[in-house]
């Protein structure tokens, strides 16, 4: 297969594992361009992509920005903080607005689900979604993805355990679907309150005890404990939720296999994760962070083959 | 669709040989050069001169890399199909080093154009050299020509050069094919 099935990334329930293969091939060719001397290629030198994040972001935005700009197209950014939907404008006018200044693709992060896929039926553009509210985040699942394939050979018949606050995470949802296409088994493991009430019809495991999912796993992927979304109080308190799910150096040591630790960032150290894990050679948190401009770059780079000008 | 052979497997040996030879008149020991294989085709003939090169001229220090263009090219997105990328393997930097590009086939120059952007990415080459098996001479978009050819070909558009190799295809041959 030398193309993809989908003209958008909505998410990652709209691929095949065909495609994820393909991205990831494209994606190693990408990482062995970004370290050479000049880390740049000229092929989306005639593309125009508008970054559109109605809801804050740093890695992901900065990630997207670079590799656009590594693919040579042009760039423009826009952040609802610093537009007119502070004066009530809606979503397609605002996008379409933008279009009228013949931009080709619009990466966007807004706070509700299902933005992307409302946006792809309005409007005439390629359209990636980095993430929308507590539904997908598919670019984040696909180097994640990667980056256990980097790391361990192959994603098939590993076993992943996502750690924390699965019912607000659009990192747990888009890894879910990720791992079990490419044949992962997957188990989440949070408190009862942070673990979706359907989740079983996903084809995971639930597992309570941190200890034993960690002695179950080749993988732990880390999720922050996303304070903005949580509307009511979901645990006692945050020295009970490390307590019980903060992952640290004696329940590492105490395992008889070396396992891989991930974590999608923002690191709240010392919640989730103590600051000698992250720092530790178990982690690839910064090589996920890499391999993040590369999947970008491969993903934006097979969308824009299918643009027709 | 009818073929013609346009060089044997012993032609394609002399060939080589006189390439070769050609090659060493220019750059001597090779102290300062680098051959540089354009991806996909070019790999093969790449190969096949440098151990030329090594076991019969006994030339020890030959640098080789590979060079892939496919993101360097002028028809993204022109084609039916998107250009699917191959490895590029150069872990030298060319800064001040002489290039040799090697392709098995010139023909509108489209390619060695992407390739002359491409090396960029590594360093300032001294020179550029361009060595291809096959010149169809009359096919050119661009004002690029060899430096080394092995055998001129007076192609139509719509013939193809079809180069074949053991490695790769089970037998040296080139073959002249009429759509």
């Amino acid at each position: 297969m030398s193309q993809l099935s989908v003209d958008h990334l909505l998410g990652i329930k709209y691929l095949k594992a065909e495609d994820i293969e393909l991205i990831f091939e494209t994606a190693d060719h990408f990482k062995e361009v970004i370290n050479r001397p000049i880390k740049k290629v000229p092929s989306l030198r005639d593309i125009t992509i508008a970054n559109l994040f109605f809801e804050n972001s740093t890695r992901t935005k900065l990630s997207f920005e670079l590799a656009e700009k590594r693919l040579s197209a042009d760039v423009i950014n826009f952040s609802a903080s610093q537009s007119s939907v502070k004066k009530g404008e809606t979503l397609v006018d605002t996008v379409n607005n933008i279009l009228s200044m013949k931009v080709d693709m619009v990466v966007m992060r807004h706070p509700n689900p299902g933005a992307g896929v409302f946006l792809s039926r309005h409007i005439d553009a390629s359209i990636i979604n980095a993430g929308d509210g507590a539904h997908e985040h598919p670019t984040q699942a696909l180097l994640d993805s990667y980056s256990i394939r980097e790391r361990l050979g192959e994603v098939g018949g590993k076993k992943v355990v996502i750690v924390g606050d699965i019912l607000h995470s659009r990192v747990a949802l888009s890894n879910i679907f990720a791992l079990k296409l490419l044949g992962a088994q997957v188990k989440v493991c949070g408190p009862k309150t942070l673990l979706p009430k359907y989740i079983n019809s996903l084809g995971v495991e639930v597992e309570t005890d941190l200890r034993k999912a960690l002695e179950w796993c080749d993988v732990a992927n880390m999720l922050r404990v996303q304070n903005e979304r949580m509307d009511i109080s979901y645990f006692p308190s945050t020295r009970e939720y490390t307590q019980q799910f903060g992952v640290n150096k004696t329940l590492l040591d105490a395992l008889d296999k070396e396992i891989v630790i991930m974590h999608p960032g923002p690191i709240n150290r010392g919640v989730e994760i103590t600051s000698d894990v992250a720092d530790s050679k178990q982690a690839i948190i910064l090589n996920q962070v890499e391999n993040g401009v590369a999947i970008r770059m491969a993903v934006i780079y097979l969308l824009a083959s299918k643009i027709k000008k | 669709m009818s073929q013609k052979v346009l060089l044997s497997a012993k032609e394609i040996n002399i060939i080589l040989h006189r390439l070769a030879c050609q090659l060493i008149e220019n750059h001597l020991d090779f102290s300062n050069t680098v051959l540089v294989g354009v991806q996909p085709r070019g790999i093969f003939l790449a190969d096949r001169l440098a151990k030329v090169l090594r076991e019969e001229y006994g030339i020890e220090n030959i640098v080789l890399g590979y060079l892939d263009i496919t993101f360097y090219r002028d028809d993204f997105r022109r084609g039916e199909k998107p250009l699917e990328a191959n490895k590029t393997n150069i872990n030298f930097i060319v800064e001040d080093k002489k290039v040799v590009f090697i392709d098995d086939v010139l023909y509108t120059g489209r390619s060695i154009r992407a390739a002359l952007t491409a090396i960029q990415s590594f360093g300032r080459p001294s020179e550029i050299e361009l060595l291809t098996l096959i010149d169809r001479r009359f096919s050119r978009h661009l004002p690029i020509q060899p430096d080394y050819r092995g055998r001129q070909v007076d192609a139509i558009n719509n013939e193809k050069v079809k180069v074949m190799w053991e490695e790769n295809d089970g037998e040296d041959i080139v073959y002249l094919i009429n759509k």
